[in-house]
């Protein structure tokens, strides 16, 4: 090996992680599929017409046309002057707020639904936390004419009732789910046993860089656009790629999504930051990454909270996008890797950064968001040119933030 | 006796094998013992012993509900080992999620299954594409690691099973969760010739169980005229979820009822 190039070192280091998954679905340890046997045959043909239509022109063009007149895209690369001025550094904003909808999850259901459509399916199913991904599924199944059915667990449905009725207006069924803790992983549990029942003429859309293989890698390429777009934005306005880029991590399809086409830019810093919730040393958060530990759930090989005996805790954290006890696989073997670095913001730490950035700069971020704008207005010294993943916008969030902060609002 | 032993066993007095499923800890974790031992007087050949998972993605509501209930009352791993020795006059498997093998450690785990006298391990999401590690301890302490096949298992899929496959083949009878139903599937008996031709042509002889959805003694019955054997678990989750002063006699007179059916 010394004798080859260090340049070539490196080209092997970048093409092993460009290939990724392996044939197995596998993220160095991470990944894979355990899934039920019902399941797995669907599972392959999924992966089979994934690789077909992902280089299919009709397939693209199409898509293509969905992302610019539908959702809204390319979605500005916004420089933040009042709070870059705040904090010294100059700060952009990806906003994928402004993507009809209001966040990042109708780039994957937008993707996955024309998949679905050309697979033949005509019945899609999902799991919500949040309900953003739910109401971007339902979106795009409307558009796209496909049957809609959503799994939302019952204590989320009770945070997030303004989405659960937007889902309905827009064609969908919500299927309450009123078991274990009532919140996304239960709600994922329940469109798994739906899509064992149904698997022949039904498709399962997963809202985020989890699950068995291959949806880590379908969702992370249907996102992979907030990351292109972005190069190619800095580049024009900055003439140079930037220091770091900072994005929250719950599944981890935002942050995989502007991360991807950056990997192997090895002089930009990227950042993933977690739900602190009350502090990771109160042991009641969603921070897989920071403080969980290996195993298998929802059908992959990852980071997740359990406890000793593998029962897996519930999460906690007031942004329900990020309650979740798990994280994709791909995250965690960048993580393992050293390529991507993570951290956490507390509830209290978001809010803080949820009304700066609503006063400073006129935006309501979702409380998702904020978690990596905290980060980047407490981290801001340490570089010169920093790009924020600003995944979606906040009107979600105000009856929730109006409870913490003891207003009434109607 | 191991389970191909008892399959055998079985097959030369004219039975089927009856299999009833459990979830260890529910409703309580003393009263699975009791409840243990009266499935096995009534006739259950194996006794497949739930260990609980907080995310069970292949049950249906009612194992669930099971599932929830045990593990608030205490279950975990090191209780159900001891649970699990104290059952006797039955072949046992366990039924478990792959994470809680994984956390205890698969060597361990597998030698904690001997000791409590478990001669097989089914694992509803440890497809064969990820079996290969605790399949190797499995043949190292002689266990049996047994395989689901499903009415969606493609023939390449059934083959790659087979040749790994041990024990007992768990049959899934239809495309669903488990739980308890009205009508029997009308896959399962296209399903078992299809296996049986692919044993025929790969020259093994693993048997076949019937399971999902199976809750009544015609079901029983009926399964087992192209069956070696079936599997029962809701049905008996059910009847000990309506309780009553009774309940381990009606658990007993179930069980002799789809006992007599696999004759």
């Amino acid at each position: 090996m010394k004798n080859l190039h260090p340049c070539f070192l490196f080209m092997a280091y970048i093409s092993s992680i460009m290939s990724l998954p392996d044939a197995n679905g596998k993220y160095g340890r991470y990944g894979g599929k355990f899934a039920p046997e019902v399941l797995m045959p669907a599972l392959e043909d999924l992966e089979r017409s994934f690789a077909k239509y992902r280089e299919d022109d009709r397939f693209n063009a199409e898509l293509n046309a969905l992302l610019r007149d539908f959702a809204g895209r390319p979605t500005p690369l916004y420089f933040a002057k009042n709070l870059s001025e705040m904090c010294g550094s100059r700060i952009y904003l990806k906003r994928e707020d402004l993507v009809h909808g209001g966040a990042h999850k109708l780039n994957n259901t937008l993707g996955q639904c024309l998949l679905a459509k050309y697979m033949g399916k005509k019945r899609i199913i999902a799991e919500t936390g949040a309900g953003q991904h739910g109401v971007a599924t339902a979106m795009a199944a409307a558009v796209l004419g496909l049957q809609c059915e959503i799994y939302m667990g019952t204590e989320d449905i009770k945070r997030q009732k303004l989405n659960v009725f937007r889902m309905e207006l827009l064609g969908a069924r919500v299927n309450p789910v009123d078991s274990g803790s009532r919140t996304l992983k239960d709600a994922i549990n329940d469109a798994m046993r739906d899509w064992v029942a149904n698997v022949k003429d039904t498709y399962y859309l997963i809202g985020s860089v989890v699950g068995p293989h291959p949806y880590p890698l379908i969702v992370r390429e249907f996102q992979r656009i907030i990351g292109s777009e972005t190069k190619k934005q800095i580049l024009a306005t900055e003439g140079r790629l930037p220091d770091a880029i900072i994005a929250c991590v719950g599944g981890g399809s935002n942050a995989l999504g502007i991360f991807s086409d950056f990997i192997e830019d090895r002089s930009v810093s990227l950042i993933g930051v977690e739900a602190g919730g009350k502090g990771l040393e109160t042991g009641e958060h969603g921070a897989s990454l920071c403080a969980g530990t290996e195993g298998v759930l929802h059908g992959m090989y990852s980071k997740l909270l359990q406890d000793k005996y593998g029962q897996i805790k519930q999460s906690h954290s007031f942004a329900p996008g990020l309650d979740y006890p798990g994280v994709g696989p791909e995250l965690a073997y960048l993580v393992d890797s050293g390529r991507v670095k993570v951290d956490s913001a507390t509830d209290e730490e978001t809010l803080g950064a949820f009304k700066l950035l609503s006063t400073k700069e006129g935006i309501i971020p979702a409380l998702e968001s904020a978690h990596a704008i905290h980060y980047a207005v407490a981290h801001a010294n340490e570089w010169d040119l920093i790009v924020v993943n600003l995944s979606g916008r906040g009107d979600k969030d105000i009856f929730s933030v109006a409870g913490v902060l003891g207003k009434g609002v109607i | 006796m191991t389970l191909a032993d008892k399959f055998e066993e079985l097959n030369k007095r004219g039975e089927r094998a009856l299999i009833g499923f459990i979830t260890a800890g529910y409703p309580g974790i003393d009263t699975t013992v009791d409840i243990a031992d009266a499935l096995i007087r009534g006739g259950v050949d194996i006794l497949e012993l739930g260990l609980p998972f907080s995310d069970p993605i292949a049950d249906g509501v009612t194992i669930q509900r099971a599932s929830e209930s045990s593990l608030r009352a205490g279950m975990n791993p090191d209780v159900y080992f001891d649970v699990a020795a104290r059952i006797k006059g039955a072949d046992k498997v366990c039924l478990t999620y792959y994470n809680l093998i994984l956390q205890r450690g698969l060597d361990r785990f597998v030698t904690d299954c001997v000791s409590a006298g478990i001669s097989g391990i089914i694992v509803p999401d440890l497809p064969v594409e990820e079996s290969e590690p605790l399949q190797s301890v499995c043949n190292r302490y002689e266990t049996d690691l047994i395989y689901l096949i499903a009415p969606t298992t493609t023939d390449k899929r059934m083959a790659r099973i087979l040749d790994s496959a041990s024990g007992f083949i768990y049959v899934v009878s239809l495309l669903g969760v488990t739980g308890a139903r009205d009508r029997l599937s009308d896959v399962i008996e296209p399903l078992i010739s299809r296996i049986r031709r692919q044993e025929a042509a790969m020259n093994v002889n693993v048997p076949l169980a019937v399971g999902f959805g199976i809750s009544r003694p015609e079901h029983v019955k009926s399964v087992c005229q192209f069956a070696d054997g079936a599997i029962v678990g809701s049905a008996i989750i059910k009847l000990i979820e309506e309780g009553g002063p009774s309940l381990i006699n009606r658990v007993e007179d179930f069980a002799r009822s789809l006992k007599a059916a696999t004759r």
